[in-house]
């Protein structure tokens, strides 16, 4: 069985907010009518949204670390939101595993958004039905795109790569290899609800730089036994151009 | 959670109702035993119009909960899975019952149907009783269980919620029952009263039991499950919006925690402990007007009280 899902690699998202916009931009002009922005321009703008990216710090000062933290429907496993849906409008597709609301059968009384613990679904206040992450359904099937773009509008917008779209139940995939070697956790887990969006902790990344890579210690002129101009790591690499 | 006057207004109205017909239904059992005085089928056929009036009043008062009410009809579709769906079933189903019952007593149309070993007689009304008995009970039991089995919500995520749906509807109703009674059957107003004021020192009792145990709850998810970093100082600087959103409105009850603890001391005086002094004094009337405000506050205090694990990731706007 499939289980398509995201994995969001907290160590390389920089909090752009690429996904908002592209996710906003992607489902606010589809078939499904638009994500309702209320004030847009006004002193309290607010609207609809899949997808946010919160910003959290860790830590005391000076040792803290600035987690940024993209958050969005994580089509969980155990949907709790599903079963609670009196209409059937809240469903979640055998085929992929996509949790997905019906527009058109929803009745807004948004007990589903009451049995999520993520706060993932919000209400569009103008259509007044529920709305929530599709994980670009309408994108990721369609055949007119080029293979390349059949991805999620987030996935395909973030610059740092920090946002993977796959199916989590292929232990070959891309973000299965990725949960598996990276420490991808889920979040709340206990509440048991399964999500199949993963994420992959901080790490702590350092730039080491060996005075040997700088002098190419590995050029094969070397082999020659040929005696290489070392330069100092002061001096300008590039003569002519750098040398001023 | 934010409290919303459609749900707190629909949650108290039924239980009113649901109350009134359980007294009415049990009026009438007795005085079928003989335990009791017969009441005239107008008695029964008023109470009966009134509990419908508040069943009524409480169901229009669901539609304002809906965005979608035209749609109302579909949330019947998935009663296996969801105790809103059961709900939305149930309540129509008492209410024809409700209905049926009283026009039963008002018609005069009550032929005894069978007889018990002990020459009790059976008629329409009884079985309609006991059909209307057990479906306010599973009323009861859908409404409580619409909270109580949001696991994430531990303040509702106990058996106490469902016991004191029945336990606070069941006093609304019999003090509602005790002032009918007063006016339209004296004959049973001690009865109807005795029975108000013992549901309501148990209601008092089940309630207070709920607010001890919530006062000890520990939350179990936290930032550090939230986002699953496990640092024991994690603070949260920007939410991903400036102006509010769904999340920040739905889940927070938007008042200052004096007000909620005004709330907490509040509702229990004027849900049980006035209601008492006035059934005690003979004022039924008063009894159930200060009870019932006082029940709206409790149902306002029980939505406030929840706290909802997605709080976690609304605590700060930037
Ligand atoms: S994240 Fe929330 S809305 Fe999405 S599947 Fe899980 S419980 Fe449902
Ligand atoms: S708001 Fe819509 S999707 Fe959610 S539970 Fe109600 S009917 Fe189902």
């Amino acid at each position: 069985m499939t289980q398509l899902a995201l994995v969001i690699d907290l160590n390389v998202c920089v909090g752009c907010h690429a996904c908002v916009t592209s996710c906003k931009e992607w489902n606010t002009s589809g078939q499904a009518g638009p994500l309702t922005d209320f004030n847009p321009y006004g002193a309290d703008p607010t609207g609809t949204f899949f997808n946010r990216v919160q910003t959290f710090e860790v830590g005391e000062f000076p040792n803290t670390e600035t987690v940024h933290f993209p958050k969005s429907c994580l089509h969980c496993e155990e949907p709790p939101c599903v079963p609670v849906c009196p209409t059937g409008a809240s469903y979640k597709r055998k085929e992929d595993g996509i949790v997905l609301v019906d527009y058109d059968k929803c009745i807004g009384c948004k007990y589903c958004s009451w049995a999520c613990p993520y706060g993932a679904r919000e209400i569009d206040e103008q259509q007044k039905v529920m709305k929530k992450c599709t994980l670009c359904v309408d994108r990721i099937y369609d055949t007119s795109l080029p293979e390349i773009d059949r991805k999620p509008a987030c996935v395909k917008a973030c610059p740092t790569s920090a946002r993977l779209f796959g199916d989590v139940h292929d232990p070959e995939s891309e973000v299965s290899k990725a949960i598996r070697e990276s420490g991808g956790y889920q979040l709340m887990p206990e509440w048991g609800t399964q999500p199949a969006n993963h994420y992959l902790p901080r790490r702590k990344t350092r730039l080491r730089i060996f005075d040997d890579e700088l002098v190419r210690a590995d050029n094969p002129l070397k082999i020659e036994g040929k005696p290489l101009p070392r330069p100092a790591k002061s001096e300008p690499s590039l003569d002519d151009v750098t040398s001023w | 959670m934010h409290p919303a006057f459609s749900v707190i207004f629909l949650t108290t109205l039924i239980g009113v109702g649901q109350g009134l017909f359980l007294a009415l239904f049990t009026v009438e059992s007795y005085a079928a035993f003989g335990l009791l005085p017969a009441q005239d089928g107008r008695f029964y056929a008023l109470g009966s119009a009134i509990a419908l009036g508040f069943l009524v009043a409480g169901l229009v008062a669901s539609f304002f909960h809906l965005g979608r009410p035209e749609r109302a009809w579909r949330s019947a579709a998935k009663w296996r899975t969801s105790w809103l769906s059961r709900e939305v079933i149930v309540l129509p189903a008492f209410m024809a019952a409700v209905f049926l019952y009283g026009a039963a007593h008002f018609t005069g149309f009550n032929p005894v149907l069978a007889r018990l070993p002990s020459g009790a007689p059976v008629n329409i009304t009884a079985i309609l009783g006991v059909a209307g008995t057990a479906l306010a009970f599973a009323l009861f039991v859908c409404t409580g269980m619409i909270y109580a089995c949001l696991r994430f919500l531990q303040e509702w995520h106990t058996p106490l919620t469902v016991i004191n749906y029945i336990l606070l509807g069941g006093a609304s109703g019999f003090v509602m029952a005790a002032a009918l009674s007063a006016q339209a059957a004296p004959e049973v107003a001690g009865f109807l009263g005795g029975w108000a004021m013992i549901l309501t020192v148990l209601a008092l009792v089940g309630r207070t039991a709920a607010l001890v145990r919530n006062a000890r709850l520990k939350p179990k998810s936290s930032l550090r499950t939230a986002i699953g970093v496990k640092h024991p100082r994690i603070v949260q600087k920007s939410q991903g919006a400036m102006g509010g959103s769904f999340n920040t409105r739905e889940f927070f009850h938007g008042r200052a925690a004096g007000f909620v603890r005004q709330v907490k001391w509040i509702f229990p005086v004027l849900a049980f402990v006035v209601p008492l002094g006035l059934l005690v004094a003979g004022f039924a009337v008063a009894a159930f007007a200060v009870q019932y405000l006082g029940l709206l506050a409790e149902r306002w205090f029980f939505f406030a009280q929840a706290n909802h694990p997605q709080n976690l990731y609304y605590r700060a706007v930037s």
